[in-house]
């Protein structure tokens, strides 16, 4: 009967285990292709440092205005029961499914010098946003605050409603239940939501690219210069994406052993 | 200008889904009020609109001289605005601050300084004798302790209601008892108006000034507590002070039920509408019809057998028509005896068993409806 049962789900293994093949084998050929003892010596190239740095700053930059816009949003839509919510989770949400190079043009048409925003701003204050590193951060915020809103807004709606409820014939506001009530207690979602929002910043390349340009120091991010460095100078490449993957291993992992399950 | 009328003085008014709530409350300063009624009669339904977290579709409320809510004037508090305290039978205190840190929370929003809210905390949690759990987490103490300091957080503001829906539901009875017996203390000291949802007879009985009974939404009978054990009026009102009550129109010596049936009692000068009641331990069961003195026999068929000490409660329906020579009249619906364990044993009384009941007339009270 057991050994039936075995058989029986053989087929099933076989997929699964072509699956993670599928996904695993070239994490295994980047660890086993990396030329280790050289690996100072390539990261020591003028195009890594520059590109790392602008990476950790601007996903950092990217994370916080994710929590920050994102966070009051999540809680609007998780306790709305207008069908207005409804529209805006959709407008939220669509970048979860754009391809990014689209989103980037999005981006320009609407912030670029003759954007409908872009243009009236670069004529009012003489600023320009496209090709700058503000522009990196709009990027990277456009494509992973609809992953933040998303885990953040699920945590939200499974708060009690009757904790609202208390809070306020306690005599709280909306802002203290918010901040003192729903934001504690979907703490977990929160730190689950910012991760998600910065490993899907850090990789960002599409919108990036084509909205902020590809600029060393400015706007060249670690996965623009990993596609750079290809053509140039493939070891360096190699090398910079073994940092990026131990990074983002070694981020998730802290997080799963502090909030995520 | 001074305020007119009670305290509290409401019609609630509310439509939700397929249910309607009608009902109107008044209470002095310093009253406790049970609401008692069935599942779904409405009880929590009226707590949730006094605090205004329900919307009311007409009436009023009215604290202390200040309208909180008119629907026919569009003005309303909102929640936070309006001052009541509530305490529902799921502490739902805040998991992630301690019993202190829950009970500040009210003063805190209510814009004390951080030195008075902790303060405040600690004369309510030592009034309701948690003092010493100020620092432990709400999951770091027992059922009947979280259930003190709900109270404590909800008392902190001054509330000018205080909201409790079924406070000691989830404990268990020793802890009720317990917990009954704080509760009992700090509210005699509480000034405003509690209104207490409860289904079980014996708080409503210890704690409440004023009984309130809810059916299907609207207000049934209201009065002392030994007003409605003495002279219950409402069907469930009765169930829950132990009495067979039942109504019909008053006729020479005794009740004619609307089936027809007639309730025996001694003579009485009450026409038109009253209720006959007897205590469940004025009826007798038989096997065998009863000869002799007894005017009420009812044959019935027995629903339920409930052992309490050396009580058996036995709740019967009676049968209607046909039998053993009461062909003309009706039945009187359900009814409860008390009798002995030994007479349990010795009638060997099983569910769906028919035996006869009786009921001496001197024992049938007759008051009017």
């Amino acid at each position: 009967m057991t050994a039936r049962s075995q058989r029986g789900r053989l087929p099933l293994v076989a997929l699964a285990t072509l699956g993670v093949a599928l996904v695993g084998l070239p994490l295994v050929a980047l660890l086993l292709r990396v030329d280790w003892p050289g690996l100072p010596a390539r990261l020591a190239s003028p195009l890594v440092w520059p590109a790392v740095r602008l990476s950790l700053v601007t996903t950092a930059v990217t994370t916080l205005l994710a929590v920050v816009l994102g966070t009051p949003l999540a809680w609007l839509l998780a306790r709305s029961r207008s069908r207005w919510a409804g529209w805006v989770r959709a407008v939220v949400t669509v970048p979860l499914v754009l391809p990014p190079v689209v989103g980037g043009v999005a981006l320009l048409m609407a912030y670029g010098r003759n954007g409908i925003v872009g243009m009236p701003v670069a004529h009012l204050f003489g600023l320009s946003v496209p090709f700058t590193p503000v522009a990196v951060v709009v990027a990277q915020t456009f494509v992973s605050l609809p992953f933040y809103v998303v885990a953040v807004e699920g945590a939200m709606r499974s708060v009690d409603g009757r904790y609202d409820q208390v809070a306020a014939t306690l005599g709280a506001g909306p802002l203290r239940v918010f901040t003192r009530v729903a934001v504690p207690l979907a703490w977990p979602g929160i730190a689950a939501g910012a991760a998600l929002a910065w490993a899907r910043a850090l990789g960002e390349f599409g919108a990036t690219i084509t909205f902020a340009g590809n600029f060393t120091g400015t706007t060249q991010t670690a996965p623009l210069a990993v596609y750079v460095a290809l053509d140039s100078d493939p070891e360096v490449a190699l090398a910079l994406s073994v940092v990026l993957l131990v990074v983002c291993v070694a981020v998730l992992g802290l997080l799963r052993g502090r909030w995520l399950r | 200008m001074t305020a007119p009328g009670p305290y509290l003085n409401a019609r609630l008014a509310l439509r939700r889904g397929g249910f309607d709530l009608d009902v109107g409350l008044q209470a002095e300063a310093g009253e406790v009020v049970a609401i008692l009624g069935p599942n779904g009669s409405g009880k929590t339904t009226t707590l949730l609109a006094l605090a205004g977290l329900l919307p009311l579709d007409d009436g009023f409320v009215r604290v202390d001289g200040v309208t909180w809510a008119d629907a026919a004037a569009g003005q309303i508090l909102e929640v936070r605005e309006r001052h009541t305290g509530i305490v529902l039978a799921d502490h739902l205190l805040f998991p992630h601050l301690t019993a202190a840190g829950n009970v500040a929370f009210g003063p805190r929003s209510r814009g004390a300084s951080r030195a008075e809210s902790a303060a405040r905390a600690q004369r309510e949690l030592e009034a309701l004798g948690v003092s010493d759990l100020a620092q432990r987490r709400p999951a770091e103490v027992s059922h009947g302790q979280a259930q003190r300091i709900a109270l404590a957080r909800a008392l902190a503001t001054d509330p000018a209601l205080l909201l409790l829906d079924e406070p000691l539901a989830a404990l268990d009875p020793a802890t009720r008892a317990e917990v009954r017996g704080v509760l009992g203390r700090r509210l005699a000291a509480y000034p405003g108006v509690t209104l207490l949802v409860t289904h079980d007879p014996l708080d409503a009985l210890t704690l409440a000034d004023r009984l309130v009974f809810v059916d299907g939404g609207r207000v049934g009978q209201v009065g002392t507590p030994h007003e409605v054990v003495t002279r219950p009026r409402d069907p469930y009102a009765a169930r829950v002070v132990g009495l067979n009550v039942y109504a019909g129109e008053g006729v020479s010596a005794g009740v004619r039920l609307a089936g027809g049936a007639v309730v025996a009692s001694q003579s009485h000068e009450y026409a038109g509408p009253v209720w006959a009641a007897f205590a469940p331990r004025a009826v007798a069961l038989y096997r065998e019809r009863p000869g002799g003195s007894p005017r009420n026999s009812w044959q019935t068929r027995v629903v339920a057998v409930d052992v309490v000490g050396q009580t058996a409660r036995v709740r019967a329906d009676t049968m209607i028509a046909g039998l053993g020579g009461l062909g003309e009249l009706g039945g009187l619906g359900e009814l409860v005896a008390e009798v002995t364990i030994a007479a349990v044993v010795e009638l060997g009384l099983r569910v769906g068993d028919v035996v006869w009941a009786s009921v001496k007339a001197s024992e049938v009270t007759v008051y009017p409806r």
